[in-house]
């Protein structure tokens, strides 16, 4: 039972008041994407071994979006951050790249 | 013979004499006493029968990894099946029956099995899966089905209650041992808050059994002094009768705690499931015993050493009165001192290590007990209890040398410590030669949320076998654990235990070493599951090297038991068998719980109602006592018609529909999505949301439209409407305001954060009641209080303003394509508005109508249905609906993707309407149109499907719609639609709207 600590109300919530909806960060491909674009945006997604950056919503509680950064093998979580950025804030990149040196950072 | 002793048992209380029954027998036994040591002392060695050969099994164990003595528990609604003798305790009452034995456990006929034993080997399901394939089904099934298994299912609906309890802790201790409470005082004169469980009812384990000193001080003394210290701490809190049963990801733990199970009729929950959030969690939870692999090892009568000295110490029950002791390790002879202490025979000890020097052994030999080294038992005598042993040499093969009387086999096969809360969350283990045990590894701890290991282990579960040392490593884990959720442990005397020095272990995995092949068929690693030496090394012989697919080929530590006594002797075997080290071969995954929990625990008070609580509209109680017949929407009820007297279903949904359509329907429509969305950006962000443009609707305007996904498929319908300039109020269907709020959400929250847009989920504030038919506005007109005329509200607008006194806001749209009004009252309003439309529409025939009826009367019509027209592969192309798609928006959700090609493409299926050619007939829902050809593979070629097919008493005739290949060229074209009774249905393909087209119904 993962917890979480929602950066929108401070709450550390259990996995059963969250929500989690896969990959953070996928820009959004309008009407000009080409197929190659179109197929990336709705079904692409990273499967890493070890950092991943998601999306949770806090469901049974305050029902807001927000980002987490976690590790899928050990269920570090690195940190929470707002769901309204496009990349992951540069401290948090930070503070994992120190935590993991080998990890070849965020990718889009 | 087992029985009770004259003098004894720390733990029974001798004035309180308590009755219980087991297989309709009578008999007695003591408050304090489990099930299993009443059984002993009524010298009921026989409480079951095996799984497969329907063996008979005795007392193996005294705790939970007892194998063997499951019972059924209780009778009627209070019956529960595979509770173990050792785990239950005894009350006056108690009624209790033996498993898997027919006719009776004495005589049974199951044996059978036992005596075909050959041809049940490891993978015996497996293979005969494979060939004959009938003879499963037919033969070996149904014989194996009615032979092997352990209790029956109850019959009856559990009567208990259970509940959930939910705890906050820095730091939760599993297991109340010494260990658990040395650590508990360290962490407890900490200030952290602490929460210790212990499964059994008494506290400190297994020390007192041992005679151990600690401080001086006999150990119970030590314990109730502990006891003492931690109830006087406002931060601490004991729990016994509570078993520490799984842990979970980032400091989650569940505890099972019995609450009335040893007090029945006593008021209250049965058992409460705890679920636990702790910042650390340390498992002191000790070791078990594990059994030697010797020939005939479980005949009743064949014990674990420890438990033998357990039943002598607590419950002054003697597990038979001539012992003869198997071992490979020093601390089996505190077993043997016992019983010649207690005034009972030790025939012979033998211990398979050549060299035996040990305090404990030359205290035995010191009380004349006869000792052998190098010395094995060959094979155990006797047919449903022991009479003897014959005994060999270890390192031979098991050539009988002599023979000796006895009535009770204890043996050790050393301890291992338990692991299994350490590796619930991916703790991983080292194997310790030396002492012949799997450890855990602290390098590699369970990670918590922080990166750090969130669970420690103290004492003997950290592989600590000598008393002292284990006391040392539970204080020291406490006052880690104490530092590690912030604390600082005080500085206090370490206590002390004294207790004898003991010898090395030595690996003894078969007994003898390098037993027969018939007798390894005789040697149990499994006892729940029946199995033996012989079906692990055939595993091996077969190619089976992975110890996971070994478990699964032999279900070796697949009972309900999960292989407590068996995983490490049947690894070891394999690893044998492999020419393999043991650790290479490694263990199966541990998974929680720790021991079987009831499915009421884990229900909690999610039963019955409160399973999943429906939702109600403000008209619901009306609904149910006005003949309302409920079917499920979503988590609403919503009538699927009005019974009135005898009537029938059909019937009523017929009547309804002709009144509507004549004179004057009701319906409660509050069920209906309504989701506020207000804002500058909102017209802008309905544009993305709609596949219609809805930032041109006009104050006071409705508007239907569509949702799609990104995908582009269908995902919702609806009746928009523009309140003011900044505020729309958007209809969803019933099953989906939830869901399409959330999705609004979903983009406005991580797409369009910077668009300045709210949403308000508004369903419940509102009660929604359509009125629909030619008489519609003739009854508003009655009630009064605002213009509903033609020219004042005309077909798709709303206004606001009051109707027979109560605030209302009629919208002049129709989904029945009758004149209709759907009237927003306050919801805590709703009741009061329909009683009086019921009332004042008497005079114009107004009748309540349900679902299924506003379903006909809408396929009538033509309108689709979502989740009947579509399924979520349905895009609005494919029902006709391009004129719902702006040409105007340069996007909206799923635009892009309906200009991919196979989202053009002209063969995709099509709405259309089907009238079958005998009008009387209905096709069957979801039915499929077929051309008359054959697949490749062999089935009809599929041209189409049905959606919707009713019958219309309107036109009196069966309707459909259904979606064909290149539908709407095909009018007039006849096409087959097979049912599942062979027969062939024809129907004509039409226009799917099949009354009033140019709607003058609605619009007047």
């Amino acid at each position: 039972m993962l917890h979480l600590t929602c950066p929108n109300c401070g709450i550390t919530a259990d996995e059963t008041d969250l929500h989690c909806d896969g990959q953070a960060h996928i820009a959004r491909s309008g009407i000009d994407a080409n197929d190659d674009e179109l197929e990336n945006y709705l079904f692409m997604r990273h499967n890493p071994k070890g950092v991943h950056f998601e999306r949770w919503r806090h469901v049974y509680g305050c029902g807001k979006w927000f980002n987490a950064a976690r590790c899928t093998t050990t269920l570090e979580v690195f940190g929470t951050y707002s769901a309204q950025t496009t990349t992951p804030p540069k401290s948090l990149l930070n503070k994992i790249k120190k935590k993991r040196p080998e990890w070849e950072g965020f990718i889009k | 013979m087992s029985t009770r002793l004259s003098k004894g048992g720390r733990l029974i209380n001798r004035s309180k004499p308590v009755e219980f029954s087991f297989d309709g027998k009578r008999l007695n036994g003591y408050e304090g006493d489990t099930l299993a040591s009443a059984l002993l002392a009524n010298n009921q060695t026989l409480v079951g029968r095996s799984f497969k050969y329907h063996r008979p099994r005795g007392i193996v164990a005294s705790g939970p990894e007892e194998p063997n003595a499951l019972v059924g528990l209780g009778k009627g609604d209070k019956f529960e099946p595979n509770q173990r003798a050792t785990t239950t305790e005894l009350f006056d009452g108690l009624h209790s029956n033996s498993q898997n034995a027919w006719p009776s456990l004495e005589f049974d006929i199951g044996g059978v099995n036992r005596i075909m034993s050959r041809v049940f080997p490891a993978g015996f399901y497996y293979k005969t899966f494979i060939f004959p394939r009938f003879a499963w089904k037919h033969i070996f099934e149904p014989i194996i089905r009615k032979a092997a298994g352990l209790g029956a299912a109850p019959t009856e609906k559990d009567a208990d209650k259970y509940e959930y309890f939910y705890a906050h802790v820095d730091v939760l201790i599993i297991g109340g041992g010494t260990s658990g409470l040395a650590a508990a005082l360290e962490v407890g004169r900490s200030g952290a808050k602490v929460l210790v469980l212990e499964q059994k009812n008494t506290w400190g384990g297994r020390a007192p059994v041992d005679g151990v000193f600690i401080d001086n001080q006999i150990s119970e003394e030590w314990i109730d002094d502990a006891i003492t210290e931690l109830q006087s701490m406002p931060n601490v809190t004991l729990k016994n009768r509570t078993m520490g049963a799984g842990v979970y990801d980032h400091g989650w733990a569940t505890g099972y705690e019995s609450i009335t199970d040893h007090m029945p009729g006593k008021k209250g929950p049965r058992q409460r499931l705890w679920r636990i959030r702790a910042k650390r969690i340390l498992t002191t939870t000790g070791a078990i015993e594990r059994p030697l692999s010797f020939a005939g090892n479980d005949l009743p009568g064949v014990m674990l050493a420890g438990s033998v000295r357990d039943y002598l110490v607590d419950f002054g029950t003697s597990c038979g009165d001539i012992m003869v002791l198997a071992t490979n390790n020093d601390d089996a002879y505190r077993t043997a001192i016992k019983q010649s202490e207690v005034g009972l025979k030790v025939a012979a000890i033998l211990d398979a290590r050549t060299s035996v020097t040990g305090e404990l052994p030359n205290k035995a030999r010191e009380m004349g007990i006869r000792v052998e080294t190098g010395m094995a038992i060959s094979k155990v005598k006797g047919s449903k209890s022991v009479s003897g042993v014959s005994i060999c040499l270890q390192a031979g093969e098991g050539v009988p040398l002599e023979e000796i009387k006895c009535d009770v086999v204890a043996m050790s096969g050393g301890w291992s410590p338990i692991v299994h809360l350490w590796s619930h969350c991916g703790g991983k283990l080292n194997w310790d030669a030396e002492n012949a045990m799997f450890r855990p590894d602290p390098e590699r701890p369970p990670l918590g949320d922080d990166g750090s290991g969130f669970v420690a282990v103290g004492g003997t579960a950290n592989g600590y076998m000598i008393a002292n040392e284990a006391m040392q490593d539970a204080i020291s884990q406490g006052k880690l654990v104490a530092k590690q959720v912030g604390y600082k442990p005080v500085n206090s005397k370490s206590s002390i235990v004294n207790v004898e020095n003991e010898s090395p272990i030595e690996q003894i995995w078969q007994m003898p070493q390098g037993m027969s092949v018939k007798l390894q068929a005789k040697t149990f690693l499994d006892y729940q599951n029946d199995v033996k030496v012989s079906d692990v090394r055939l595993a091996a012989r077969e190619g089976y090297e992975s110890v996971e697919h070994t478990k699964r080929y032999t279900t070796l530590g697949m009972a309900t038991d999960q292989g407590k006594l068996s995983n490490i002797n049947g690894l070891a075997i394999l690893a044998d068998s492999l020419k393999a080290e043991i650790p290479n071969v490694g263990t199966t995954t541990f998974r929680p719980p720790y021991h079987p929990i009831s499915m009421g625990s884990i229900a909690g008070d999610a039963r019955g109602e409160l399973f999943k609580p429906i939702r109600k509209s403000p008209i619901h109680n009306w609904i149910e006592e006005n003949g309302g017949f409920f079917e499920p929407v979503a988590d609403w009820r919503r009538p699927y018609c009005y019974q009135k007297n005898n009537e029938t279903v059909k019937d009523s949904v017929q009547r309804e529909i002709l009144n509507t359509r004549s004179n004057v329907g009701l319906l409660d429509a509050s069920t209906l999505g309504k989701i506020i969305v207000k804002g500058s950006d909102a017209g802008k962000f309905l544009d993305m949301i709609y596949t219609n443009l809805m930032s041109n609707l006009k104050v006071g305007h409705c508007r239907y439209g569509l949702m799609c996904t990104e995908n582009g498929f269908l995902s919702d319908d609806g009746v928009v409407a523009r309140l003011d300039e900044n505020t729309f109020l958007c209809h969803t269907t019933s099953g989906g305001s939830d869901r399409i709020h959330a999705w609004m959400e979903e983009w406005l929250q991580t797409e369009w954060w910077d668009w300045k847009v709210y949403t308000a989920n508004v369903t419940e504030q509102y009660a929604q009641i359509a009125v629909v038919g030619p008489n519609a506005r003739k009854l508003l007109e009655k009630l009064g209080g605002m213009d509903v005329s033609k020219e004042a509200l005309p077909f798709m607008r709303f206004s606001e303003g009051t109707i027979g006194g109560i605030r209302a806001r009629p919208f002049r749209i129709s989904f029945s394509g009758e004149l209709s009004y759907e009237i927003a009252v306050p919801a805590s309003d709703g009741q009061a508005f329909w009683d009086m439309c019921i009332e004042a529409g008497k005079e114009f025939g107004i009748q309540p109508y349900g679902t299924e009826c506003l379903h006909v009367m809408r396929a009538e019509k033509g309108f689709i249905m979502i989740g009947d027209e579509t399924d979520g592969t349905v895009i609005p192309q494919d029902l006709n609906m391009e004129w719902a798609l702006s040409k105007k928006k340069e996007d909206f959700l799923g635009k892009r993707a309906h200009l991919r090609s196979h989202m053009s493409d002209p063969s995709r299926w099509k709405l259309v309407g089907l009238k079958t050619v005998d009008p009387n007939v209905v096709i069957p829902d979801g039915a499929y149109a077929t051309d008359g050809t054959i697949r490749e593979n062999g089935v009809k070629n599929m041209i189409g499907r049905v959606t919707s097919t009713y019958f219309s008493p309107t036109l009196n005739r069966s309707i459909a719609m259904g979606l064909v290949k290149f539908g709407p060229n095909r009018m007039g074209e006849i096409i087959d639609f097979p049912t599942l009774e062979g027969k062939i249905i024809k129907a004509e393909i039409c226009n799917q709207v099949f009354l009033d087209p140019e709607g003058e119904r609605q619009n007047v």
